[in-house]
């Protein structure tokens, strides 16, 4: 860990303490919350519905190839299926999946403002910058992913339900009672937690990488690597640490 | 008017401006010339707060951007309007939204009159029907001018244009030129233009600023230039290499 790590981290947490100014109007700024809610929420529904379909699908094959034992009983199928869906598949596959299309698109369109001098222009205008262009992108961010998580978990249930009835690996009964029986709603609460914490690294590092871009066309496309690549680690990062901390 | 004394501006260990001290007049057309690094552009972001000097003092009359918070600050950004060198233009919004984008921000007006200010603006660029086009449908010269409607939307005081002519033919040029001076008489605006355009210089500069690696080399009015060409060998150099001597 080197000198750039603290500069970087002093520069990420001042970026967000100047976003925490009113906004120059209230409307405008409402308007651009729901327009990112509906572009990160209904714009990601397609991807997080297909990676979670088939993720479910997947688990509840390879659980069954695993379970070379008869006297397991088969509803440990559903179980496995549904608990590890909530823990870790539902909001860490979806978010990893989101760093990518969220994270990336994030950080080009500021980077692209910041290098033809859009971001110039607001400040020149007096408008606080940060909390025009990532506020309502972090926010939507933050109440829009645990939403796509609780969809990505229904659906990843779904999938798995529907893999095994239909390659008749287990019945619907077999399939609900495992589901069911020892379902608890902390891992539900544990599950939104972890939605919400990297859906907050996925914007707010995304938003960083891109309003400090400097330079051209080349920088953007760098700043958008970075901010995937971060985000995935601060997300694989703090899946551990909330693991560890609240499990 | 806005004032600049001693001002000193450093980038790491480079320093690119040296004890700056110079005032910009209102209801005239301030350029600042010189070699491209000599200071200019970093001297027009000071002014408007892009970047923050070392030291020194940036008066809008009278009231120093240094010394302002930021929400001060940004009660004064507000009499300000910039022309970028690329226009910076919002290339998400139309036409009509980028020259309403400020009135939205800013003012009390309702949509009608918004609409109002909008077409007026236009039409003072000599601009019509393009409203619903976006930035990337329309050509440099048109852009400039959408960028000038978009500064002048509210009502300024100081504008401050960054290479108005730059990427545009000399027909254009001189069609922009005579727009921005026509706009800066008309409103008694504070203009500031940073320009390599000799043409612009003879055409429409009242005061005239030459930076030579980043210090102030010569302030002046046109009709002094051609006699501080003969003295300051830099500014004779500058002027022989356009075309236009």
């Amino acid at each position: 860990m080197n000198l750039s790590f603290f500069y970087h981290f002093g520069r990420y947490l001042m970026f967000l303490r100047s976003m925490l100014y009113r906004p120059e109007k209230m409307n405008v700024f409402f308007q651009r919350l729901f327009d990112e809610m509906t572009k990160i929420g209904i714009g990601s529904l397609p991807i997080v519905a297909i990676t979670s379909l088939f993720i479910g699908a997947v688990t509840t094959v390879q659980t069954a190839y695993q379970l070379v034992s008869g006297l397991i009983s088969k509803t440990v199928i559903g179980t496995i299926v549904s608990d590890s869906t909530m823990l870790e598949l539902g909001p860490t596959i979806t978010c990893l999946v989101l760093s990518g299309k969220v994270g990336a698109h994030i950080s080009s369109e500021i980077g692209n403002m910041r290098i033809s001098e859009q971001i110039d222009a607001l400040e020149v205008m007096g408008i606080n910058a940060p909390g025009y262009l990532a506020l309502p992108k972090i926010l939507a961010g933050v109440v829009m992913i645990p939403i796509l998580n609780i969809i990505a978990i229904t659906l990843s249930i779904y999938g798995g339900y529907m893999a095994g009835e239909l390659s008749g690996i287990l019945t619907h009964e077999q399939f609900v009672v495992g589901a069911q029986s020892t379902f608890k709603g902390f891992t539900l609460f544990f599950s939104m937690i972890k939605a919400f914490t990297f859906a907050f690294i996925i914007t707010s590092v995304s938003s960083y990488q891109g309003y400090f871009t400097k330079g051209g066309a080349l920088e953007v496309g760098e700043s958008s690597t970075k901010a995937v690549v971060y985000s995935s680690v601060l997300i694989l990062f703090f899946d551990y640490l909330l693991a560890e901390l609240l499990l | 008017m806005i004032e600049l004394r001693n001002v000193n501006k450093s980038f790491d260990d480079k320093q690119v401006l040296f004890d700056i001290n110079a005032e910009f007049l209102s209801g005239k057309n301030n350029l600042i010339i010189g070699a491209s690094g000599g200071g200019k552009s970093v001297m027009m972001k000071c002014m408007v707060g892009l970047e923050r000097p070392e030291s020194g003092h940036i008066e809008f009359d009278k009231r120093d951007m240094l010394s302002l918070d930021e929400q001060e600050l940004r009660e004064v950004r507000r009499e300000i309007g910039m022309l970028f060198q690329g226009t910076a233009l919002f290339d998400s919004l139309t036409i009509e939204q980028n020259i309403e984008f400020p009135l939205r921000m800013f003012s009390k007006m309702n949509a009608a009159e918004r609409r109002d200010r909008v077409n007026f603006c236009l039409k003072r660029v000599n601009l019509e029907n393009i409203n619903k086009k976006f930035p990337s449908e329309i050509s440099g010269g048109m852009k400039k001018r959408v960028g000038i409607a978009r500064a002048i939307a509210l009502d300024i005081k100081y504008l401050f244009c960054d290479e108005p002519n730059s990427g545009l033919d000399p027909i254009t040029s001189r069609l922009i030129d005579a727009l921005i001076d026509e706009i800066t008489k008309e409103y008694g605006i504070t203009n500031i233009i940073n320009s390599h355009d000799m043409k612009t210089v003879f055409d429409i500069g009242d005061h005239i600023l030459f930076m030579y690696k980043g210090a102030k080399r010569w302030e002046g009015s046109r009709q002094d230039l051609s006699h501080a060409q003969k003295e300051i060998k830099e500014l004779d150099e500058f002027i022989k290499a356009s075309y236009f001597h």
